[in-house]
């Protein structure tokens, strides 16, 4: 049986039905001449025949498939139902588009930054070589990611056997010069075998060889990414062999990457990629250093090597390995640098501070997700037994005339499946929209985030389990039960009875105490997010952000000091303030010392070595003593401003000044004795997460590393911002136009480093919200359903004298009853639940009671109020009306 | 689904050869329903009736299978009609199953007659 003639039944059919008349009219002529009168001879030809429409229907069958056919026929009766009830068919669609949507969105996400694995040959082969632990590392690091010093990478790289290739990499920036224009450019720092042990081939020209990469190279070329080739290039091939120049260095380019190779690190792509000798002129200060952690280390492990047993290689081989680069200048590190240990861990999904940073927030959303689309099936579940019971007596008739148990069930289990798909296709548009506003979200104004946001197997498959999934929530009970009905029972009890049965109805009332369950654990989730955030954005940080712009200045090779910076910007009009510091605030950065005491006390604190007036620019007011002033000098007294906690930890009074103390040996920083002559305020450094912190500031004149050529400038206006930031930008380029520099508000940044949080915030709202609403909205209709049941019952009892008040109250009782079942159990999961986010929220514990409360109030108001509409409707009916019904 | 109003055909072995006499008909040229019945009717001296009906889903079959193909053509009383031809794979088809139909009945005749060895 082909499939053209299932198609072309209807045109086979009228064939047929041709052929045959063609029949009849032979044989009616045949009979003629046999001498019968002509409508005889049509009978007698008909008798001969058989009944043609029963030909015609033996015929039809052999062209049909039958299990399609039903499959279809169950479809199209679902679509008419469906379209015979649009308000119920949107309600449905659109909680399951928003539930489906939401989750994909969020697992699309969740698998951009955690599952997918990199485009390179045999990822699962790759494994990073990570220190265990790694808290006993002594130096200046690049990032929070960084395992590797250079001299560690040699060492490494020389003693290794666990690896067939190995390689180094890091990420940095730099300042791109193209035609006079200076622009800041992710640069790649990768050893000569980068790109041949990951396997990527050039799309263009070629990549440098490990031949290239040894001391003393120079500047050997660059490799340009593929979108930095498009976006700088136009996509030229004629880029190859160009000169692009690196923080004034000028390197000729070598090759294009190939297109879906965007680096090692999710989220974040690169520009250009630098080998690693180059950095001998590019950064000079970080080959030789056995300090300075800016690269990490991957490899290709040999084929029978084990993760397991190459880490436990990497033991073998750490101490010679750390005995060996020993970072010399400190005082008191060396036996934990040593104890150090190697280990391998898997890497063929990349490295990823995102990963880090949003993982655990993006599972917990798609948990929250989740629970909303369990919320959204038990409200269809819900829909869908109602309305199976009100077709009752349909299915009844239905059956008792034959229509087999199976095929009921099919039809309804049909119309489930469409809404689920409906959903699905629906979800999936919305989740694309979603998603990359997400990603926009997360990436705030200033970086740009690289996330690969296509729709894979994974993603599709993911969406399409949870429509199947949420189908079979919402679709299988209600069918189950309305096909499983006894045709003459329900054909009895259908509209005659007087109470309903309380067996029908306690599924449903399960389905709302569930629904009231988890939206109440949703709600706590999103108020205790959204308080989390408030509290963040509340924090005391002890200073003004406000009217503070932050300028990241360079001069390198200018004749300038960073006083005749601050001298120029202190005469811009509107400027109160300015001041350079080498730590900007909550901006992430941080410098950490050892100090240690006359009393033998020590331990560690934080420092910034700042210009005079800093405390004036950040509004933090001095508690005790001075600030720093022109007495200060290079050649003078070391002398420190401390905060509260500096104070109170470590020298043990509320006046601490005069008093002294010394930092610890570090290179380049010798041991110093400095004496407090100032306390200021306890402010926030690094995050607006830390608790209170010791912070030391010493003046910038006294900074060890004379000579420097950049700083971080904080300057307060009293313009308006914008007005301000043109000002500023003028000043600068009027001092000297060379001058490259970066300058933004300090507010909005601060505010962007709670992104995260925000995230969280919003979207765990939202999703409270929404169960909380799909909550009410279940619950409004269990009452409503119950109302139109008991009709009769409360026609009779107002016939017999209840009051329309007592009508209402019996009504509400029962809407009371399943709140005061779902809310302990709602209570119950927020707690569990919460427990998992404790180390997300700010300022509160996850059972505040607080929260609750308001939760379970809103809660009750709004539930108790859907109801109240039911409930009244109730109390109006027309007693006599109701009973004649019947 | 319940099955309804399939035309009695006269027992199972009728059925089979149906297809076999109604392609035995087509070898000396195409021909309509009307034509084939009779054909058939009028070759076995009317010992076979074949019941007009059930000539038509058999015809429908053969098509399917590809083993008869048909047109629209006009009739001797010059009236549009469906002629159904031979096509080759008919052709090897009926070879084949006259074969075995010769076959079968010789071996029912040993079964029925076997004193004649």
């Amino acid at each position: 049986m082909g499939w053209s003639r299932y198609f072309h039944r209807k045109r086979w059919d009228e064939e047929r039905a041709r052929e045959l008349e063609a029949y009849l009219n032979a044989e009616t002529l045949e009979n003629i001449a046999r001498g019968l009168s002509p409508g005889e001879a049509r009978h007698a030809a008909r008798r001969k025949l058989g009944d043609p429409i029963l030909i015609r229907e033996e015929i039809y069958r052999m062209n049909t498939l039958s299990m399609l056919d039903a499959v279809i026929q169950d479809l199209r009766h679902g679509i008419r139902l469906l379209r015979l009830n649009p308000g119920f068919t949107i309600v449905a669609i659109l909680s399951l588009t928003l539930g489906i949507g939401a989750n994909t969105a969020i697992f699309q996400l969740l698998d951009a930054v955690r599952l997918r694995t990199l485009p390179v040959r045999k990822p699962n082969e790759l494994a990073r070589i990570r220190i265990a632990n790694q808290n006993d590392t002594p130096g200046i690091s690049t990032g929070p990611q960084t395992d590797s010093t250079y001299p560690l990478w040699e060492q490494i790289r020389e003693h290794q056997q666990a690896f067939s290739g190995l390689f180094a990499f890091g990420s940095d920036g730099s300042n791109l010069t193209t035609g006079g224009q200076v622009r800041s450019a992710d640069m790649l720092w990768v050893s000569g075998d980068f790109f041949n042990v990951l396997g990527v081939v050039p799309a263009l020209g070629t990549f440098f060889a490990a031949t290239d990469d040894k001391p003393g190279c120079g500047a050997p070329g660059v490799v340009l990414s593929y979108a930095f080739w498009q976006r700088e290039y136009g996509g030229d091939p004629a880029a190859i062999g160009k000169t692009i120049t690196l923080d004034s260095h000028p390197f000729p380019v070598l090759g294009v990457s190939s297109p879906w190779f965007t680096g090692l690190q999710v989220g974040h792509g690169f520009d250009v990629a630098v080998p690693l000798c180059s950095a001998a002129i590019l950064r000079p200060e970080r080959l030789p250093r056995s300090d300075y952690w800016w690269l990490d280390i991957m490899g290709r492990r040999k084929p029978d090597w084990s993760v397991e047993r190459a880490s436990a290689h990497l033991a073998a081989i750490s101490p010679a390995i750390f005995e060996a680069t020993q970072p010399t200048g400190y005082s008191h590190d060396a036996r934990k640098y040593l104890a150090n240990k190697l280990q391998a861990v898997a890497a063929d999904t990349g490295v990823s501070p995102l990963r880090e940073r949003f993982s655990d927030s993006l599972l917990l959303l798609l948990a929250t997700a989740g629970l909303v689309l369990l919320v959204a099936c038990a409200n269809l579940a819900n829909l869908m037994l109602a309305r199976a019971t009100a077709r009752e007596r349909e299915l009844a008739i239905r059956l008792a005339i034959g229509a087999s148990r199976n095929r009921l069930f099919r039809q309804m289990l049909s119309e489930s499946l469409l809404l689920a798909a409906s959903g699905a296709i629906f979800g999936i548009l919305l989740a694309r929209a979603l998603s990359s506003f997400l990603v926009s979200f997360l990436s705030g104004d200033g970086g740009r985030m690289l996330i690969d946001l296509t729709l894979d197997w994974r993603v599709t498959g993911f969406t399409a389990a949870l429509a199947i999934l949420t189908c079979a929530l919402f679709g299988l009970t209600p069918a189950l039960r309305a096909t499983r009905t006894e045709p003459v029972s329900a054909m009895r009890a259908g509209g005659r009875g007087l109470t309903m049965s309380r067996d029908r109805f306690g599924f449903r009332r399960v389905l709302v105490i569930s629904q009231i369950a988890v939206s109440l654990a949703l709600l706590v989730g999103g108020l205790l997010f959204s308080r989390s955030l408030r509290n963040l954005l509340n924090v005391d940080t002890g200073f003004r952000p406000q009217n503070v712009l932050i300028a990241n200045v360079n001069w390198a090779a200018l004749h300038i000091t960073d006083h005749d910076l601050l001298d120029r910007l202190r005469a811009v009009q509107g400027v109160d303030a300015a001041s350079s510091a080498t730590i900007v605030p909550l901006n992430g950065s941080s410098w950490t010392m050892g100090v240690r005491f006359d009393n033998g006390g020590h331990g560690p604190s934080k420092f910034s070595w700042i210009s005079p007036a800093y405390f004036k620019t950040l509004g933090t007011p001095l508690m005790e003593g001075r600030d720093f002033d022109d007495r200060d000098t290079a050649t003078s007294q070391k002398v420190a401003i401390v905060n509260q906690d500096f104070a109170r930890r470590y020298l043990g009074t509320a006046d601490p000044i005069g008093k002294t103390f010394r930092t610890e040996m570090e290179p380049g920083y010798p041991e110093t004795l400095y004496t407090v002559v100032g306390l200021v305020r306890n402010t926030h450094y690094g995050s607006l997460w830390e608790k209170q912190l010791p912070i030391c500031f010493a003046v910038d004149t006294q900074y060890p590393k004379a000579g420097t050529s950049h700083a971080n400038i904080l300057i307060h206006t009293s313009a308006p911002v914008p007005d301000a930031l043109s000002q500023v930008k003028q000043a600068i380029s009027d001092l000297n136009p060379a001058i490259t520099f970066d300058l933004y508000p300090m507010e909005p940044q601060i505010e962007a480093s709670l992104i995260g949080e925000r995230l969280m915030a919003a979207l765990s709202a939202f999703f409270g919200g929404l169960a909380f609403l799909l909550a009410t909205v279940g619950l409004y209709g269990v009452i409503s359903y119950m109302v139109a049941q008991r009709r009769n019952e409360i026609g009779i009892r107002m016939a017999l004298g209840a009051d329309r008040l007592g009508v209402v109250a019996m009504i509400l009782r029962e809407a009371g009853g399943l709140l005061l079942a779902g809310v302990p159990i709602g209570i119950i999961v927020a707690l569990m639940a919460g427990r998992a986010a404790r180390s997300m929220l700010f300022g509160l514990q996850p059972n505040d009671p607080l929260t609750i409360a308001t939760a379970v109030v809103a809660l009750g108001v709004v539930a108790i109020s859907a109801s109240y509409i039911p409930a009244r409707r109730a109390a109006r009916l027309d007693p006599m009306a109701a009973l004649r019904e019947e | 689904m319940p099955k309804r109003g399939t035309p009695p055909l006269q027992g199972e072995v009728l059925q089979g050869t149906l297809d076999l006499l109604i392609l035995r008909t087509l070898v000396t040229g195409p021909a309509h329903g009307h034509t084939i019945a009779y054909a058939i009717e009028r070759r076995s001296e009317d010992v076979l009736q074949v019941q007009h009906g059930s000539l038509f889903p058999a015809l429908h079959r053969l098509e399917d299978r590809g083993w008869i193909a048909s047109f629209w053509g006009t009739s001797e009383n010059n009236r549009k009609a469906r002629y159904y031809r031979l096509t080759p794979a008919g052709k090897k088809q009926l070879h084949e199953q006259t074969g075995r139909w010769d076959q079968l009945v010789q071996a029912i005749g040993r079964v029925l007659r076997p004193a004649e060895d």
